[in-house]
């Protein structure tokens, strides 16, 4: 990964405009002490890191030039209290109102507790109504608020209001060491908590110098496939069942399960959770361990391709999927938008490739993508994808290192700085650290690939009815507590 | 192909139900218990209400789902509503912007009602307790009446605490 640390207003315009103009995409924006900053993404690659000081608490906003920026500089607002000068949406993001404080990472300022009023974005014409959905959905599902407004069937505009599990994760990890900070990085979104595990100790080494035994590297690389097949089997059978199709529910949620079986028995968690440390892996394979994952790669490999003749061959499904939610092009593009989402309307972008970090560096695997950017579309990226990781759960099988699975970190290693871009199931972890001198967390950033995916949802679902959402919905799959921190 | 996928579900893949072992679960169950059968009989409509969770939780209730664990076959039910709901099964630290909402599902939901608290962070906040953001478990908003354990509770957890919440 080639990284810059640019800073300054020249820079600060620079990255903004040159985003604007789709020479560079946005990774993440984020706030900090005295200052914002932001990380982008070169036509070629490599990643960027730009700071612009705040001045008298405000700094030019870059929503203001590039409007995926939004939520993240709301949200760096709300955090920090900064004001983005000339921001096209001052409304709060994470902040309800709801907390005894404003500014819980600037400068503290008490509050009542009393909820905000929010200004929902407003449609008018001859019969148009709202319909208000959630936070508490009807599903096991999380929460977030959708407001619709619809004429007759078709949805007008929708609109998200999110921030609903904002946990306080960021002041939690200031002043935690390492190993408190990867426990809470493994529980930014429970679904991706190996991706996310992997983010924050690439980073945690990337800011120390330090690097992980060979070994660690591989096994790491067999978890994140094994999350990666647990959450595919889960989206696809969910989404289909979303279209009223429950036979393909009920047969990726027995693959699914017998994956979180599989990891119990190799890693002793069946979500692999707080397995993977900043230094390696907390623990080794089980010797067992190897068996459980061949047996579950034979058993996918038999039933998988007769579940995919399946969707391919039912019309009453594909009736619903085709056509269904599309996302444009160069709407995803323009939002970088990354995943099985972006992947789905022709981006061709995966960090596993283009960020080549070991074991990754050392396989070759295919990135599908598709054109059509509809729901179907989104349910073959996820098929082909599975394919993939069998693969490379194999190779990494028979190829894996032998040595240690963990190496000491010296403790009290800062002050440094380290950055990591990791591929998760939903698209791309970013991580980025800073440490004090005495080696804690002064500063711990992590984005979730939903920052650049929920926005999105709300252009794919315009024009479409009311009733197909929770399919559109199912098929992005954003996560609310990874955006929600 | 139909019929063979069809056929792919029959040699039963459930488990056999498990029993209400740990003693602490147990103990936090019987006294629930007898108004539960006396008057739920065998069957219970749970409303699922995350209140915070990192999505790891609802994951787990999910698979209570899934051909293993089939949790239906014992008089379970997952329903849309809290109208509809006996048991609020409540996931998460509480986060302050969701504890409105997780009074106002309590309060829509009909008495008799139990509140079954799942997961580390729904016990006591578990990672995130002594945040600016969280109330620190489901019993800093409502009366609790079991707790399961786990980060997040396994499927077999989950249903050990249910099975031992009827009776
Ligand atoms: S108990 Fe664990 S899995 Fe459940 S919400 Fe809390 S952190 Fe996530």
């Amino acid at each position: 990964m080639t990284s810059r640390l640019l800073s300054g207003e020249a820079d600060w315009f620079d990255a903004g405009r040159r985003m604007a103009a789709g020479e560079a995409s946005l990774v993440s924006l984020w706030g900090d002490e005295g200052r914002m900053r932001l990380c982008l993404r070169e036509a070629d690659g490599g990643l960027a890191v730009v700071d612009m000081a705040v001045d008298r608490g405000a700094f030019p906003s870059i929503a203001a030039l590039h409007a995926p920026a939004s939520r993240l500089e709301r949200a760096a607002c709300d955090l920090y209290g900064f004001l983005a000068l000339g921001a096209p949406d001052g409304r709060r993001w994470l902040d309800h109102g709801r907390w005894p404080l404003r500014h819980p990472l600037g400068r503290r300022a008490p509050h009542d507790g009393a909820a905000d009023p929010y200004a929902f974005l407003e449609a008018r014409g001859p019969g148009v109504h709202q319909i208000p959905v959630g936070p508490v959905h009807a599903g096991i599902i999380e929460p977030g608020h959708f407001r619709f407004h619809a004429g007759g069937e078709a949805v007008v505009r929708l609109e998200e209001r999110l921030g609903y599990t904002h946990k306080g994760i960021d002041a939690l990890m200031r002043g935690a060491n390492l190993a408190r900070g990867a426990e809470l990085a493994g529980r930014v979104s429970g679904d991706s908590t190996v991706a996310y595990a992997v983010a924050f100790a690439r980073a945690a080494e990337a800011a120390l110098g330090a690097d992980a035994p060979p070994r660690a590297h591989w096994l790491r690389g067999i978890m994140a496939e094994m999350e990666r097949l647990a959450n595919h089997f889960g989206d696809i059978g969910a989404i289909c069942n979303d279209a009223a199709f429950a036979l393909m529910l009920a047969h990726c949620g027995i693959l699914r399960e017998r994956t979180l079986r599989a990891a119990k028995t190799a890693f002793g968690h069946r979500l692999m959770m707080d397995v993977v440390v900043p230094g390696g892996a907390a623990v080794d394979l089980a010797p067992d361990g190897i068996a459980a994952i061949r047996a579950l790669v034979a058993e996918a490999r038999s039933t998988f391709p007769k579940l995919v003749r399946l969707y391919d061959n039912t019309a009453s499904l594909q009736e619903r999927t085709v056509g269904t939610g599309v996302l444009a092009a160069d709407l995803a593009s323009r939002f970088g938008a990354g995943g099985v989402v972006g992947r789905a309307s022709a981006r061709d972008v995966d960090a596993r490739r283009d960020h080549a970090y070991p074991p990754y560096d050392a396989l070759t695997f295919a990135v599908p993508t598709r054109k059509a950017g509809d729901v179907d579309a989104r349910i073959w990226v996820r098929i082909l994808e599975v394919g993939e990781s069998l693969d490379l759960i194999e190779t990494m099988l028979a190829r894996l290192p032998d040595g240690p699975v963990r190496r000491a970190l010296a403790p009290g290693g800062g002050p440094g700085e380290g950055w990591a871009l990791v591929e998760g199931f939903r698209g791309d972890v970013f991580a980025h650290l800073r440490l004090a001198a005495d080696g804690t967390i002064a500063r711990c950033h992590l984005r979730d690939p939903s920052w650049l995916q929920w926005p999105l949802l709300e252009a794919a679902i315009e024009g479409n009815i009311v009733a197909d959402f929770p399919l559109c919905n199912k098929s992005f799959n954003g996560s609310y507590s990874g955006v929600d921190l | 192909m139909r019929d063979t996928l069809l056929q792919g579900l029959l040699p039963p893949l459930t488990e056999a139900a498990p029993a209400a072992d740990d003693p602490e679960l147990a103990a936090l169950a019987a006294a629930v218990k007898d108004a539960a059968a006396r008057t739920l009989g065998r069957s219970l409509a749970i409303r699922h209400v995350d209140a915070g969770s990192c999505n790891g939780c609802e994951l787990e209730i999910h698979a209570l789902g899934n051909a293993f664990y089939d949790i239906e076959r014992f008089g379970f039910r997952f329903v849309a509503s809290p109208r509809h709901a006996d048991v609020l099964l409540v996931t998460g630290p509480v986060t302050l912007n969701m504890r409105e909402a997780l009074r106002r599902t309590f309060d829509a939901t009909p008495a008799p009602k139990w509140v079954v608290a799942s997961g580390a962070c729904a016990a006591d906040g578990g990672a995130f307790a002594g945040s600016y953001a969280v109330a620190g478990g489901v019993a800093a908003v409502l009366p609790v009446d079991l707790v399961i354990p786990g980060c997040p509770p396994s499927p077999a957890a989950l249903m050990r605490g249910l099975l031992a919440l009827m009776g």
